[in-house]
């Protein structure tokens, strides 16, 4: 019986974080969407409402063709716009690329460690997750500021004779992402390469491979569950990140979450800010799909 | 397998770590530097942690955060646990395709986009800004980085326990709280503490969907970074780095125990 009539306790497993997904999660991008076809206006809300819920159907129609596209063509029509994705997009793919770069070898360092020693090792990974996005990326100023620390230590060793200006650029972006991201890259590559059967690598130097083409022709094809999961972790936020471009890149880069955030706390502009991030969800949309299907078909195998 | 894969192995590892931890090791380091420059050493002092104290706004802002990331986390866990349970347990239902979409897809939303729907939503439906808001919008996006770490355990979890449990005559209900989740308790341990953390960090959706009178540790740490870099902040930096590290190697190690004596108990129940 228990299997034929769905219990009241399975009902309210469901139905509670559901509604409170719908709730809090879907129904704000509508929200959002709506907004950004409505008009500016200098008011409490900054927005001409487009519909409410007095209007009724009747209104509701009516009001279907007062709908503007007009922060569309103004995101379409200034170059400034167009720009920041473009730059968002390139950014957070070269990052995307130096942290799969810079994480890989950890990563297969880590699955290679002694059985003993790779609980340790996969709690170093994962601390400095735990601790603020905001204080790791601080202490990067401190680092790469002209008069920092980077640069008198380079000085004292007499590698340059006048400090390097890396803050304020867009290398110190690419410095901030790869460091703030670099777990999220670590751990799934780990989670593959450890589940790896070695005997492969060496069934394949016995057979006259090095060590290096049998890493590529083994290891690294066999990651790529990995490597797909991490870079979709990092490329993903870092398209809108906002911190880092800000604390690090100072006005000089252009990012489209930057350029939301200035919009939104600056100009006030609040239908502009919404046609903002509606772009930048549609440019978003196919990876976050790929990201969910990949997420779902790891699940399926595991359960 | 020592040779030469060994060695770089190991550079990897050590470079790597370096890497991860100097820049942390160095701003901690420079919170304990009596001069005002932070970039220049004169000498340990401790003077900044005094300063600290009578810094009323930072009190402020430090007991705002903490309360609503011990209320955002203590929702997250439970409904994120549902989530979980709902995604593991029940393979089929009308909407499940949409639901694990949801749960999903906020783990890697830009969190400008996030903070910004939230607050249309907030103007939208008349709710002030303010503790409450920021509260519930913690909850919103913690709730899947719990219902994440949550299903994890579940999927390895052996549910003949649970049958058996209900074979005795035990509801689902009571199935549940006596067999399912004492097992899964570190799981869901941790995911309260990755909620909580999670709220004590973020500053983006707390600047979107905050009002006046609840301003969080990182929004007032952000608008002084802004001024430049003080040793005032590398401490209070330092306070919460120590806090959550203490935290995390403290809820392993329980985590780690009570593991072991589950497993001896286990053992010893089944007499091999």
């Amino acid at each position: 019986m228990r299997k034929l009539v769905p219990s009241l306790g399975r009902r309210l497993v469901i139905a509670v974080p559901y509604f409170w997904l719908l709730v809090f999660f879907l129904v704000p991008f509508f929200i959002v969407l709506k907004i950004s076809l409505s008009q500016p206006m200098i008011a409490i809300p900054p927005y001409l409402p487009v519909f409410s819920w007095q209007d009724g159907i009747g209104g509701f129609i009516q009001k279907l063709g007062a709908l503007s596209l007009d922060n569309y063509l103004w995101l379409a029509g200034d170059p400034l716009y167009v720009n920041a994705y473009l730059s968002s997009l390139w950014i957070a793919a070269v990052s995307t690329l130096l942290t799969l770069l810079v994480g890989y070898p950890i990563a297969y360092g880590m699955a290679r460690a002694p059985l003993s020693i790779r609980p340790i090792l996969l709690m170093m990974v994962i601390l400095p997750f735990w601790t603020s996005f905001l204080i790791r990326v601080y202490a990067w100023i401190g680092i790469l500021k002209p008069e920092g620390l980077l640069n008198q230590f380079l000085m004292l060793l007499g590698v340059i004779d006048q400090p390097l200006v890396i803050i304020n650029t867009t290398t110190a972006v690419y410095i901030g992402i790869v460091y703030s991201y670099l777990p999220f890259m670590v751990l799934p590559l780990y989670a593959t390469l450890e589940k790896m059967d070695y005997s492969l690598i060496e069934a394949a130097e016995d057979l006259g491979c090095t060590a290096f083409s049998a890493f590529w022709k083994i290891t690294f094809p066999l990651s790529r569950p990995g490597i797909v999961a991490g870079c979709m972790l990092v490329f993903i936020p870092a398209v809108g990140e906002f911190v880092i471009p800000d604390l690090l890149g100072g006005s000089q880069t252009l990012m489209i979450g930057k350029t939301l955030w200035n919009e939104f706390f600056a100009n006030r502009d609040w239908p502009v800010s919404s046609a903002v991030a509606i772009v930048l969800l549609l440019l978003l949309v196919l990876p976050i799909v790929y990201f969910q299907r990949a997420q779902a078909r790891a699940q399926e195998k595991a359960g | 397998m020592a040779g030469t894969w060994g060695r770089f192995n190991v550079a990897a590892l050590v470079l790597g770590f370096a890497f991860l931890y100097l820049p942390i090791v160095l701003l901690v380091i420079y919170s304990f530097n009596e001069s005002r420059l932070v970039t220049v050493w004169a000498g340990f002092s401790t003077r900044w942690y005094v300063s600290l104290l009578s810094n009323r706004g930072l009190m402020e802002a430090a007991w705002v955060t903490a309360r609503i990331a011990f209320i955002s986390a203590t929702v997250a866990t439970v409904l994120g646990t549902m989530a979980a349970v709902a995604l593991t347990r029940y393979t089929r239902f009308r909407g499940r395709l949409l639901f694990s979409g949801m749960v999903f897809a906020p783990l890697v939303m830009p969190e400008v986009i996030t903070g910004l729907s939230l607050l249309l939503l907030f103007v939208a439906i008349g709710l002030d800004r303010g503790f409450m808001t920021v509260t519930l919008a913690h909850i919103t996006f913690s709730m899947c980085f719990v219902a994440v770490v949550v299903q994890s355990r579940l999927v390895s979890f052996d549910r003949s326990l649970e049958e058996a449990a209900m074979d005795l005559g035990a509801t689902p209900m009571r199935a549940f709280f006596q067999v399912t989740l004492p097992i899964i308790l570190p799981a869901v341990i941790s995911g309260w503490m990755l909620a909580f953390t999670l709220s004590l960090d973020d500053l983006v959706i707390a600047s979107f969907t905050s009002g006046p009178g609840a301003t969080t540790l990182p929004m007032k740490i952000y608008s002084q970074v802004r001024l430049g870099v003080t040793p005032e902040i590398n401490a209070v930096c330092t306070i919460l780095i120590g806090v959550v590290t203490i935290g995390v190697i403290a809820a392993s190690i329980t985590n780690k125990r009570r593991e072991l004596r589950r497993r001896r108990e286990e053992l010893l129940a089944f007499g091999s």
